[in-house]
């Protein structure tokens, strides 16, 4: 299979620009990048779960348009995303035979003896020893990836795309799957790699491919590479000179957090934010930055430690205590859980505020259970302005802005609570580059007003241009703190990875 | 990303021009409109003032009930067991009235237990996670058969003047259940429109996981929307077995559809987080308006039933089609 010049944008953003590679039978070729630098864009149009802007893709030297999904099982390749694709209450064979059930006559009756058969094969073929009459839930994670293997092998695939495979195994689990890999490659499948552990990549990798910002950096031999070359060309870039950080003299510690454990992802996390302060917290995709602003926010329990803030111990239960103690929380994905799109720009944004208990902020939004419109209208102009979101009025419905400007309602929400405790997730995830300037901006002026900040951002550039402290989290743990002179791509990465 | 013509209006963007965006986009007013132009030219007495006041105080059990259904339906929620509630509350009602209870104590008792049939449901869906529609399914089965165990099957005949009066009386030209009515429709209107609770029902509705982020008490909010559920079915119980005459266990069967049904007709989103007094009101007002026009053209009453299905049918189609012409999805 052959790739050229395939590109894919969103609205705001280029995700894939010219990208081309080859992958050839019998290969096992690694897939490596930051997160968001493509990978996913271009395994998906793989699949055919996106359509490709512009490029052309061969395959056996035959050019080729991926029209949808079953269209690209049709031209074999299947692909196995990380959260795992199976119905779980139906059987192992009936997850194998989806789609292609064979059946015993004319009338839609399934031949049950012959879907075992058709079951059975691939799974002796990749030798491992699954009942085909099991449910699929009662099967651990790595075998329902020998499943979907399986299931692969069944649509005849030539090409085999795996995502972090990985990333939920235990060792041994791993050494069985690479072994499966290892039989398929002698089969002649082609086989796509995704992973961010490099040492997985060198053990059983042929070539890898870099992708980084949605462009090509290279395609190389695995021994012509070693792990400080690959982290380089993952991360090797100039700095931009919108990230400009306006530094203020931190004080005392706003946020302060002691030994926290929640029992499942994060263990013995402490770290401090100080008022007038950005600190990022830097690490792969499923580190645990996510839950531990969770737990922060009270949306999750944890089982030990301490949170304080403002040096007073705090037991914050749910988001509106964290709110009432004035911590603000921006979430990662801005239309699952920042906004809520059936709403205008002035209901989001007056969200938070509104559920402050009354006398805590200036003015009063409302009086009893009546919401003051003259107010919230008052409040709701002032935040669009001084954030210049673009709308045509403060009735917009959110869902007809452009990300940037949603990112910005969802900030303004927070910034309107006058918090003293501000957590970023992602803040500038799926922008446009103006968008993202002016929020770097904002952090500035907020932190000159004295809130401290609490940064989650996979993007190395942004924590590296906009923390004073950054800390590095991998496995539920914080590996490593850095200061803003020591910090740079590739001493985060090595920590990180 | 559309030319619809209702949603450029929407730039203009005052407070009227959105509800009535709203109304027009599901074309209801014009069903609205045109079902009275057609049947005050074809029904005889169709628009005489006597049979007008009679649609109203026909509508008014079910209007009061669809005021509560829009605040369910706005948490993509569901209450199938209103109309048992009707039912288990008229009953009671007739039961405690025969026993000589006095009528203020009756009327108490009666928003009592309705608001606590309501609560019920509300905490299986709030803080148990069990679907609507499961949950209300069941308690409309257990409310109804706690009712025909209260009559033992038969109509309990209600002798109280005052009570009666709820049901038939007139307070000055206008019948007491639509005065009722007005009063609820109002204090609907105005908790869906200008309170926080209002604005954390359509919250929690459009998004559960945002609103519970911005500090919205999701539970408490789902807790108290089916309790006031229960209440309106409450007073709507009392408001039909006044007009009856009777506590009946049979009675308001069916009853959750035709609220179910007011409430889409009136633009309401099953999905939750958009909806609107004002629509619930007209799709009350459009059914009732059906089976009163046709049965004053003589129509058979089955016959009725096949019709009024076919204009919900249509323009809740009508209005899916309009949402998605929407851009919103």
């Amino acid at each position: 299979m052959r790739l050229e010049n395939i590109s894919k944008s969103f609205p705001g953003v280029r995700a894939l620009s010219g990208v081309s590679m080859e992958l050839k039978a019998g290969d096992v070729h690694a897939l490596i990048g930051e997160n968001g630098a493509g990978k996913s864009t271009l395994i998906k149009i793989l699949s055919g779960a996106y359509i490709k802007d512009s490029g052309e893709i061969f395959i056996d030297g035959k050019k080729v348009e991926i029209g949808g999904p079953q269209h690209a099982l049709q031209l074999g390749i299947s692909v196995i995303y990380q959260e795992l694709n199976l119905v779980p209450y139906l059987t192992v064979a009936e997850n194998i035979c989806l789609g292609t059930e064979p059946l015993r006559n004319k009338l839609g009756f399934i031949d049950r003896t012959e879907m075992l058969k058709r079951a059975k094969a691939p799974l002796e073929f990749i030798g491992v020893d699954i009942d085909p009459r099991a449910l699929v839930a009662d099967l651990s994670i790595a075998q329902r990836q020998m499943v979907e293997i399986a299931k692969a092998i069944s649509h005849d695939c030539s090409i085999l795309v795996m995502d972090e495979p990985t990333s939920s195994l235990t060792e041994s689990e791993t050494v069985k799957l690479f072994r499966v890999i290892e039989t398929l490659r002698n089969r002649g499948v082609g086989i796509i790699y995704i992973s961010h552990r490099l040492e997985e990549i060198f053990s059983m990798a042929d070539r890898v491919t870099v992708l980084r910002d949605g462009e090509l950096v290279g395609t190389l031999p695995i021994s012509a590479v070693d792990k400080d070359k690959l982290v380089t060309m993952m991360v090797a870039r100039k700095l931009s000179d919108y990230y400009t950080r306006d530094q203020v003299e931190a004080s005392e510690a706003v946020l302060k957090i002691e030994n926290l454990s929640d029992g499942k992802r994060l263990h013995g996390i402490s770290l401090t934010v100080r008022r007038g302060e950005v600190v990022g917290l830097a690490g792969l995709v499923g580190s645990g930055r996510t839950e531990l602003a969770r737990c922060i926010f009270g949306i999750d329990a944890f089982v030990e430690g301490e949170v304080m803030v403002s040096g007073k111990p705090v037991r914050i239960g749910s988001p509106q205590e964290a709110i009432t103690l004035g911590i603000g929380y921006v979430p990662e994905d801005r239309k699952k859980s920042g906004l809520i799109l059936k709403m205008a720009v002035r209901e989001n944004l007056s969200m938070a505020r509104l559920n402050t208990r009354n006398g805590q902020t200036a003015e009063l939004l409302s009086l009893g259970s009546f919401i003051r419109k003259r107010a919230e209208e008052a409040l709701v102009e002032k935040y669009i302005e001084q954030l210049s979101i673009k709308t045509p009025s403060h009735r917009q419905n959110v869902a007809k802005l452009s990300g940037g400007n949603q990112q910005k309602i969802v900030l303004a929400k927070w910034l309107a609570i006058e918090p003293k405790i501000l957590i970023l997730d992602e803040p500038t995830r799926g922008i446009d580059v103006g968008a993202k300037a002016e929020i770097y901006a904002l952090i500035n002026e907020c932190t000159k007003r004295g809130m401290g900040i609490l940064m989650i951002s996979s993007e190395l550039p942004e924590i590296l241009g906009m923390s004073d402290r950054v800390l590095v989290m991998s496995g539920g743990r914080i590996r490593g703190e850095l200061a803003r002179e020591e910090a740079n791509q590739e001493k985060i990465m090595q920590l990180a990875i | 990303m559309s030319t619809n013509p209702s949603l450029r209006v929407t730039e203009l963007s005052t407070r009227n021009v959105q509800l009535t965006k709203y109304v027009l986009r599901s074309g209801i007013l014009v069903a609205f409109i045109a079902l009275l132009i057609i049947f005050a030219f074809t029904a005889p007495y169709f628009a005489t003032f006597e049979n007008l006041r009679n649609v109203l105080r026909q509508v008014s059990v079910n209007t009061v009930v669809a005021v509560g259904m829009t605040f369910v339906i706005i948490l993509a929620g569901i209450d199938l067991s209103v109309g048992a509630i009707v039912a288990l509350i008229g009953s009671l009602a007739a039961g405690f009235l025969q026993a000589g209870y006095s009528l203020w104590l009756v009327l108490l008792l009666m928003v009592a237990i309705g608001a606590a049939s309501g609560a019920i449901n509300g905490y299986f869906v709030a803080y148990q996670g069990v679907p609507a529609f499961i949950v209300t399914l069941a308690t409309m089965t257990i409310y109804r058969g706690l009712a025909f165990l209260r009559t033992g099957g038969y109509a309990i005949p209600i002798a109280n003047d005052a009570f009666l009066g709820l049901g038939r009386g007139y307070l000055g030209p206008i019948p007491t259940p639509v005065v009722v009515m007005v009063v609820i429709i109002i204090i609907g209107h105005v908790i869906l429109t200008m309170t926080k609770f209002g604005r954390h029902a359509l919250a929690v509705g459009g998004n559960e996981e945002a609103s519970r982020l911005s500090g919205v008490n999701v539970e408490v909010t789902k807790l108290l929307i089916y309790t006031m559920s229960g209440v309106l079915a409450g007073i709507a119980g009392i408001l039909l077995a006044g007009r009856l005459g009777a506590g009946s266990a049979n009675s308001g069967t069916g009853l959750e559809l035709d609220a179910i049904a007011a409430v889409v007709l009136g633009g309401t989103d099953l999905m939750g987080g958009r909806g609107t007094i004002t629509g619930t009101i007209l799709g009350a007002f459009i059914i009732g308006i059906i089976s009163n026009g046709l049965t004053l053209l003589n129509v058979e009453p089955f016959y009725q039933m096949v019709i009024k299905g076919c204009i919900i049918l249509f323009a809740v189609w009508f209005n899916i089609y309009g949402h998605r012409k929407g851009a919103i999805g």
